[in-house]
Order: structure tokens, then C-alpha cells, then sequence
């Protein structure tokens, strides 16, 4: 019997707010263990959260992205589990009336364009983290640290859509892009700021019923969510042919060996007994508040790439490339409001620009060189007044220097040489100076007519119009 | 006069005419604190501490720096967290526990310098109603070593009344300070929920547990009320409204003042005594000026059943974070986690604090949710309305404190129902979470107090303490006259 794969992911987005959900303390990454906290992410007695705002304009900002409907009002709820880096004995979280619901996200896959139905996003905080395998962790010790606890979380689930790993996985691609567009996410896989969990089922084709799913856990890479929902479509396919039932558990991925083993059944069997969060208040979202959010969004990703294609009328390829990062994208964008060919521009960015944020191992804003600055520089190729080749010199000594490019070619006196009778001159001059080659050429060894134009290249530094000197000297030799 | 009996409106006369100071006031209170410790009222004395304290709010006095509260000497339920000394809750798994940070209102008792004598016993975590429930032993009520002082804050209760200091902050998440108050014969108020800040108050119940004072005057209570309420930034359910100040309803009269009297909580299960006397006081306040009105709550039959159910659950979750891994008990050589908790848990806490964990566990279990704790929600919502609309018709409620005065120690110890239904007079304040105060209104036959409740409708504290002052300032009366409600409850027509 064929059978279809039913996948839907559950996604925890770590939100690089500066601050914690329910207190003041800093929520970055690495630092010194139990360095960042307080007696509220602590769970010290007496205690009580107070929610950041910021995390609320962060949610609005995901929630439109995904076309979800934001609850006018929401609550925080209490998840209950004991674990050691869970200082409070549970976790605030949404249950009832989580923040938003009911939204889509459309993005492209290999096969072409898919949309996801969004189930619901809601805001929780962080965990803090049980350390075994440190040097400083003696075999029999576990140590906590607690500076995670309380970074503020959005869990995004989708309904059960996709049909194929690859579909996932290019969702979860696409929504780190999406994450890194509204600013609210790193999306650093490895570090923990995007974390996916998937729920595979099995069903005969043409089935509308669901089959008993399993839960997937510890997959940190795009190839990992891959390859372990491959993995485990493959072995509840190998139990249904075999008529043996598929249980329902959680299995984590262990990568070194590429399997899916189950959990001890009591690592997860919980009965969380969720309930209101009676320390705080029911949220509010007010229509202003969206607005105001609404008004700072950027143009996402997958509209920003089609525009490139339609509007600007570029290469897939180079629209993927360009919109792949906002901040590179922003700087084509603004490259491009003063350069008339959008190809030239975008042949730059994807080129030279990328080439020296890779070589200096640099983000774009600390790049030494302004999309400005660069258009100046584009502008004069545009014009005919630098080569290419020069040009590339010029960026890269601009870039050494962190003097504007138009200034450098100026100073250098490095503006191209069209002038006809400044550049017979030179070419008279060449021509004198090697009678044999001359000789040569004219008694028809005919390719000797690259070596003058290298030779009147030479002779101007480089700045003669090559197109100009070939055609002078075609002129020139013909007589 | 005994000065150690005295109010703080007597002390801050003798302070002010150089009859006294901080200092031998301090003192003094330590003194008793030492003679009666058979009291057993505190968990902690801060005898090293307050002494230096006192001298330096000496020093303010003489330089006319000093705040409103010079002179004060203050006890301190041992459920509120103080970067001085241990914070216990009474129980053993925090026996040893040291808070690194003040609550917000020991933060602003220390602003307006008032200096703090103790930590007071209590039942473990709040939960009981006798002080029985206490790692740190029972507490004694000074009218009668051989009764119970009430619960949960009997240690601060039996503070105030023996004369170890001049006033004293409790809970209150059912009726902990106003039953208390009312055993001792003292005033004690549980103000609106979200009057004052609950943020340094170890949680029992989050949705209903409310700070509040114990005093012997209502003109203290209001004293310290003034000082401890109004809005924190670190707790979001406090209440951003803006603060009365409460010294303008004292000496006032009660003329015109609509008081409603809820027929429910005058049931045959009310002491004969308890309700000669609450009576007495209506008849005496209608006598003064006020209008009696007969109203009805009537859903308060179910108002303990939500209670305990809202209460349990609550408290399952906010005591989940004493498991052994990161501060307080830690049961010796545990096998893995999973021992290291059921076994730092199982000896940490107390009989009573594991039977509301596993009742309060149980009502959020999934397949039982809506049957208790969903339906509890829905009863709480009730009693709100009931409240709602009696407040449409009073200015303030008039009952019982409770049922009965202070009962033996151990007689209801071995039944925790019976315990538990002693509350039902006051947790409904608590679901509702409205204001009341407790003050005393005569004595039974063994000569123990008997307490008069005020129930205000939201943030009328003021009511509460206006009435309350009245009756302390003019009652018992030489010839006490008796309210005879006109079938209470069943109508709602105006009574007498």
C-alpha cells in the first residue's frame, strides 16, 4: 500500500530582544555561566514576572508576517514539569488564547512555490541549561546554568501540511530568513535560537485520517530536520508494511549515527497541567500597536526576491542571492537608487561586495564602503569614464584605504583616456618604439595586433579605453 | 499604661514629649519577646539587629529626619523575604533559606523607618488555620496559652497581642489576617488585591494572596496601609491607582452609611455568642446613624469548595520550586534526580503542604481540569457578581470574622475538613478580592475575643477603617442595644 507522510513542524524562536521576557537581565548568549540573572529568572521565592514589551512588538511583527490573526487578548499560562534548569517547577507559557492563530506562510521550494497553514505562535520563556559535558564538569556532577532562563521564545506551529522532508526543511530555511528580515531572531541554528521539533505521521495515500504520530526531537541543522524526518518516515514504513503498530513517543536525533531513538517514556509522559498564569494580567493588543508595528515591516523575503526578478529585471539566481540577507539586500537597494543597470549593480554586490565581507570576515555595515560611495564609483563605469578592471582597483584600494572611490580616481588621475588625439599620440609613440614588430605585422604576422595594444595600454597606466585603442589602431596599422 | 500595649498613635505622643525613645521601646519588646517565649510567636528575633536600628532612627528623630513610621516596631510574617536574617515560610525546607533581596514593602517599611523586631511563625506556607501547621512548633494565643491563636499568621497575631511589638504584617490568602486578628482581638486587614504589592511574598495562592497589617488600633492599621500600598513595577498585578490617604476616615462618624448585612453568613453553624455579639455592634452602628440593609450572597455555600480548589492548584505550581536542586532542603544521598526530588520534597514539607500539593495537583490533572478547577473559575465568578450586586445596595458588609472564637489547640488537627470550613466567612473576600478588616466586637464566656468583619467593595479601604475606628473609639456602648435581621437573605428589602 503507498503511503503518505504527514510532517508538521513546531519551531522555537529564541527573540534577540535586549532584555529577558519577565525581567531586566541581559538575554545574550555566552556568557559566564549564572551571570545574567536575578531572583525573577532564578525563581527565587517571592518573585514575579513582569512582561517586556518588546516581546509583544516582536510577536506582532512575526504574527503579520505570517498572516496570523492576533488574539485582542491573550493569557500566559503555567506549564508544570519538574526539571533542575527549570527553576519555578514551570514554564510561563500560552495555552488558551495564545497571541496569535490561524495564519499561512507561502515559500518556495525545489518543486516550485508551497504554503503552510500557521496554527498558532505564542510567547514563553527560555529554559536554563543542564552543563555535563564542560572540562570544569567533574563524570558524577551536573551543573545548571541559568542565564537562559527567561529569554523570550516564540513557538510557531504549523498545521501538518508538509508532505515531503525537503518541504520542511525549505520552510524552516525560509523562516529563518523571514526571522532575520523583521530583525527578531539570529537564526542561529547551532547556538540554539532556532530550534525545531517535527511530528511525523504515516497514512495509506488518499486517506483523510491521521495515523499515530511521533515527535522528533534535537535535529540543529536544515540537514539534520531533513534527513531525521527521512529517517523516520522510512522506519514507520518498514513497521506498517511489517503490520506492527506505530507507537506514539518522542524520538531525539543522534546525528553522529544518523538514527532516531525513542526517549525513555518517562522523559516525556508529562501531564504539564496547564492553568492561567495568575501573576499576570491578561495581555492586550491594541489595533495602534499593530499599526504601529505594521508601519516599521519590511518587505519580505519572498516578495523582495519576486521584485527583483519582475521589477528589476534580474536573474533568479541573483535575486536569490541578493535577498538572501536584508542587510545585503538593503545595500542593493540603495545601491541601485543611483545606478541606472540594476545588472551591473547587482553583478557588484553579488561580486566584489561579497567577496570582500567574506575576505575580512565582516558584516555589511562595517563594510568600508557605502552603497553611495559604490554608486559613485558605478556611475563613472556606467559613463565609460573607468574600466572595469580599474574600477575593481580602485574598490579594493577604497576599501584598504576607506577613501572615497571617485576621490581615488581623481587623485590618481585614473579616469579612462578617450581622448582620440591624446591616445594617437600614444600609439605613435608605440609604434616608434618597436620598428621589428612593426616590420613583423606588416609582413602579415597579424597576431603581433594584440601585443600593440598591450603595449599602448601599458604606456597610458592603464587607462586607455581599450575599445578606443583598438579601433585607432586598426585605423592606424591599415594606412 | 503599658507602653508595650500600646498603639503607635500613644507611642509617637510619648516619643514627642521625651518619654521615650526607639531605643528602650526596642528593648523593651525584646524583653517580652524573651519572657513570653513560650508564645512561640517567632521564627527568627532580630535581637542583634534592631537594637542598632533603633538608635539610628533615634538619631533622625533628633535631627527631625525621621519618617512616618519612627517608632514603629514592627514584626514581620516569615513568609515575606528580607535580605536580613532566614525567610522560612515555616517550613523545613527552607529552614535555612537566606532571601539576597528585600520585598517591595519591606523595602518601604524601611523607608519610613520602622524598625523590625522578628520573623513570625506561621502555618507552613499559609496553609492553615490554627498555627498548628508549623516546623518551627504551634503558636500560642496570649488570651489563653491552652487555645490556638489562628492562621496562618498566628505568629504575628500573637505578637501584637502579647505586647512584642507594636504592630505586625501578615498574609492573607483566605483569611489569614483577619482570623488571626479576630482570635487575638486585634485589627487586622486584608486589603483589595493589588493594593499592595505582593512582590517578595512567598506565593501560596498568586490570585489571592494579599499583604496586609495586624494592629491594635484601626488608626495603625491605616497608618501602615498608607505606607505599604500603591503600585509596583515588579508586580503586575498591582493595581496603578492612586492612594487615599487613609487617616482622613478615622474620627468620622457613621451617618447615612449604608451597611449591608449577608444573611448567609448568619447560619445556624455561627456560635450563639459570635452572633450575639456581631449583632450587638450592627444594632449599635444603626444606633449611630448607619442604615442596615439585609442583602444576599448567595453562592457563598460553594465559596470554600472553589477556594480549596483554586488555592491547591495554585499553590501546587508556586511550591514546585522547592525540589532540593538549587537552594533550601536537600534530602541526604539521593539515588538520581528523580529521588533527589521525591525525597527532598517528601521530608521538606509538612503533612498539610503535601496534602494541598497533591489536592491542587489533582484538580489541574488532565481529565479533571474542567470538572474542578474549571468549575471553580466559573464559581469564583459568581461570587464576584454576588458581591457586585450587594455593593449596589451597601456602602460596606457587615458579618462574622468567623464562625467561632479560638478554638483548643488540637482539636480540629486531626480533621482537616472541619479546618477548612472555619474559612468560610472570609475566603469569598479573597476570591473576590476585595478589602475587609477584622475588629474586635466584644468577647465570649471564656473571655476570648470575637471579631467583626467589614467588607468593602473594590479599594475602599477607607470604609472599612472608618467603621472600624468608629467602633473603637465609641463601642461597647453603656447599654448595648441588638440588630434582628428581618429574615436575612431571603429578601432583599430593607431591614428594620
Amino acid at each position: 500500500m503507498p503511503y503518505e507522510s504527514v510532517i508538521g513542524l513546531e519551531v522555537h524562536i529564541q527573540l534577540s530582544t535586549a532584555t529577558k521576557i519577565f525581567c531586566n537581565c541581559p538575554a545574550q548568549f555566552g556568557a559566564q555561566p549564572n551571570t545574567q540573572v536575578c531572583p525573577v529568572c532564578m525563581g527565587l521565592p517571592g518573585a514575579l514576572p513582569v512582561l517586556n514589551e518588546k516581546v509583544i512588538e516582536f510577536a506582532i511583527s512575526l504574527a503579520l508576517a505570517s498572516n496570523c490573526r492576533i488574539n485582542p487578548c491573550f493569557l500566559f499560562a503555567r506549564k508544570n514539569y519538574f526539571y533542575p534548569d527549570l527553576p519555578k517547577g514551570y514554564q510561563i507559557s500560552q495555552f488558551d488564547l495564545p497571541f496569535c492563530e490561524q495564519g499561512h506562510i507561502g515559500f518556495e521550494t525545489a518543486a516550485g512555490l508551497f504554503t503552510v497553514a500557521i496554527r498558532r505562535i505564542h510567547m514563553e520563556e527560555d529554559a536554563g541549561k543542564s552543563v555535563h559535558a564542560e572540562s570544569y564538569v567533574a563524570a558524577d556532577e551536573t551543573l545548571i546554568d541559568l542565564n537562559r532562563c527567561g529569554v523570550p521564545l516564540l513557538e510557531l506551529v504549523t498545521e501538518p501540511d508538509f508532505r515531503q522532508p525537503e518541504q520542511a526543511s525549505a520552510f524552516l530555511m525560509y523562516l529563518r530568513q523571514l526571522v532575520r528580515y523583521l530583525g527578531i531572531c539570529d537564526g542561529n541554528m547551532e547556538e540554539g535560537s532556532l530550534r525545531c521539533d517535527a511530528n511525523v505521521s504515516l497514512r495509506p495515500r488518499g486517506s483523510a485520517e491521521l495515523g499515530t504520530k511521533t515527535e522528533l526531537k534535537n535535529m540543529n541543522s536544515f540537514r539534520h530536520v531533513e534527513r531525521a524526518i527521512a529517517f523516520e518516515i522510512e522506519r514507520q514504513q518498514n513497521l506498517l508494511r511489517r503490520h506492527e503498530p506505530v507507537m506514539q513517543e518522542t524520538l531525539l536525533w543522534d546525528a553522529a549515527h544518523q538514527v532516531a531513538q525513542p526517549m525513555r517514556s518517562k522523559e516525556y509522559s508529562h501531564d504539564y497541567r496547564y492553568f492561567p498564569e495568575p501573576d499576570l494580567t491578561p495581555g492586550r493588543v491594541t489595533p495602534g500597536q499593530i499599526d504601529k508595528v505594521r508601519a516599521r515591516m519590511p518587505e519580505l523575503p519572498l516578495a523582495k526576491k519576486t521584485r527583483y526578478i519582475e521589477t528589476l529585471d534580474l536573474p533568479a539566481y541573483d535575486a536569490a542571492v541578493l535577498t538572501d540577507d536584508i542587510r545585503i539586500a538593503e545595500y542593493f537597494e540603495t545601491l541601485c537608487r543611483h545606478v541606472e543597470d540594476k545588472k551591473l549593480a547587482s553583478n557588484w554586490v553579488m561580486g566584489e561586495v561579497l567577496r570582500a565581507l567574506k575576505e575580512q570576515d565582516v558584516e555589511i555595515d562595517q563594510l568600508k564602503m557605502t552603497p553611495e560611495s559604490l554608486a559613485g564609483l558605478l556611475q563613472q563605469v556606467e559613463k565609460g569614464a573607468i574600466s572595469h578592471t580599474l574600477a575593481k582597483k580602485v574598490f579594493a584600494e577604497s576599501l584598504a584605504t576607506g577613501t572615497d572611490p571617485v576621490v581615488l580616481m581623481q587623485q590618481q588621475g585614473l579616469s579612462q583616456v578617450t581622448d582620440e588625439s591624446a591616445l594617437t599620440d600614444i600609439i605613435q609613440d608605440v609604434l616608434k618604439q618597436h620598428p621589428a614588430e612593426l616590420a613583423d605585422y606588416r609582413a602579415g604576422k597579424e597576431k603581433l595586433f594584440g601585443f600593440f595594444v598591450g603595449q599602448v595600454m601599458r604606456a597610458s597606466g592603464g587607462r586607455a579605453d581599450a575599445k578606443k585603442v583598438s579601433e585607432l589602431l586598426r585605423t592606424r596599422l591599415s594606412k | 499604661m503599658n507602653v508595650a500595649f500600646s498603639d503607635f498613635d500613644a507611642i509617637k505622643k510619648s516619643l514627642t514629649q521625651g518619654e521615650l525613645n526607639c531605643a528602650d521601646l526596642t528593648q523593651m519588646y525584646l524583653d517580652y519577646i524573651r519572657q513570653g517565649a513560650q508564645v512561640n510567636a517567632f521564627i527568627s528575633v532580630f535581637d542583634e539587629q534592631a537594637p542598632g536600628r533603633a538608635m539610628d532612627i533615634d538619631r533622625k528623630r533628633r535631627h527631625h529626619k525621621a519618617g512616618p513610621l519612627a517608632g514603629m516596631v514592627l514584626a514581620i510574617k516569615d513568609n515575606l523575604v528580607m535580605d536580613q536574617g532566614r525567610t522560612t515560610c515555616g517550613s523545613n525546607i527552607l529552614q535555612s533559606f537566606t532571601s539576597p533581596y528585600d520585598a517591595t514593602v519591606i523595602q518601604k517599611l524601611t523607608d519610613a523607618d520602622a524598625i523590625f523586631i522578628g520573623k513570625t511563625n506561621m502555618d507552613e506556607f499559609g496553609m492553615g488555620s490554627s498555627n498548628e501547621n508549623s516546623a518551627f512548633g504551634l503558636v500560642r494565643n496570649p488570651h489563653d496559652g491552652q487555645y490556638v491563636p489562628g492562621g496562618s499568621s498566628g505568629g504575628s497575631a500573637a505578637a501584637v497581642a502579647a505586647g512584642f511589638c507594636t504592630a505586625a504584617l501578615g498574609s492573607d490568602t483566605g483569611g489569614s489576617i483577619r482570623q488571626p486578628a479576630a482570635f487575638c482581638g486585634l485589627v487586622g486587614l486584608k486589603p483589595t488585591y493589588g493594593r499592595v504589592s505582593r512582590y517578595g511574598l512567598v506565593a501560596f495562592a498568586s490570585s489571592l494572596d494579599q499583604i496586609g497589617p495586624l494592629t491594635r488600633s484601626a488608626g495603625d492599621c491605616a497608618e501602615l496601609l498608607q505606607v505599604i500600598s500603591g503600585h509596583d513595577i515588579r508586580d503586575a498585578t498591582s493595581m496603578d491607582e492612586p492612594v487615599p490617604e487613609y487617616a482622613s476616615f478615622l474620627r468620622r462618624d457613621v451617618t447615612g452609611l449604608r451597611v449591608g448585612v449577608p444573611g448567609e453568613y448568619f447560619d445556624e453553624g455561627v456560635d450563639a455568642g459570635v452572633q450575639k455579639s456581631v449583632k450587638a455592634a450592627i444594632g449599635f452602628l444603626q444606633q449611630s446613624g448607619a442604615q442596615v440593609v439585609d442583602i444576599s450572597l448567595p453562592h457563598t455555600p460553594y465559596a470554600i469548595a472553589a477556594y480549596y480548589i483554586i488555592a491547591n492548584a495554585e499553590a501546587s505550581a508556586n511550591l514546585a520550586r522547592f525540589d532540593g536542586a538549587r537552594y533550601g532542603f536537600r534530602a541526604k544521598a539521593p539515588s538520581d534526580l528523580e529521588a533527589l526530588y521525591v525525597k527532598s520534597r517528601s521530608q521538606g514539607f509538612g503533612a498539610e503542604v503535601k496534602r494541598r500539593i497533591m489536592l491542587g495537583t489533582f484538580v489541574l490533572s488532565s481529565g479533571y481540569y474542567e470538572a474542578y478547577f474549571g468549575k471553580a473559575q466559573k464559581v469564583r465568578t459568581l461570587i464576584r457578581q454576588d458581591f457586585a450586586r450587594a455593593f449596589e445596595k451597601a456602602d460596606l458588609l457587615l458579618a462574622p470574622t468567623c464562625p467561632t472564637t479560638a478554638f483548643r489547640i488540637g482539636e480540629k488537627l486531626d480533621d482537616p475538613l472541619t479546618m477548612y470550613l472555619s474559612d468560610i466567612f472570609t475566603v469569598s473576600v479573597n476570591l473576590a478580592g476585595l478589602p475587609a478588616l477584622s475588629v474586635p466586637c466584644g468577647k465570649d464566656q471564656q473571655g476570648l475575643p470575637i471579631g467583626l468583619q467589614l467588607i468593602g467593595n473594590h479599594l475602599q479601604e477607607g470604609g472599612c477603617l472608618r467603621v472600624a475606628d468608629f467602633l473603637q473609639r465609641h463601642y461597647p456602648p453603656s447599654a448595648p442595644s441588638e440588630y434582628i435581621p428581618s429574615a436575612a437573605g431571603k429578601n432583599d428589602k430593607e431591614a428594620l
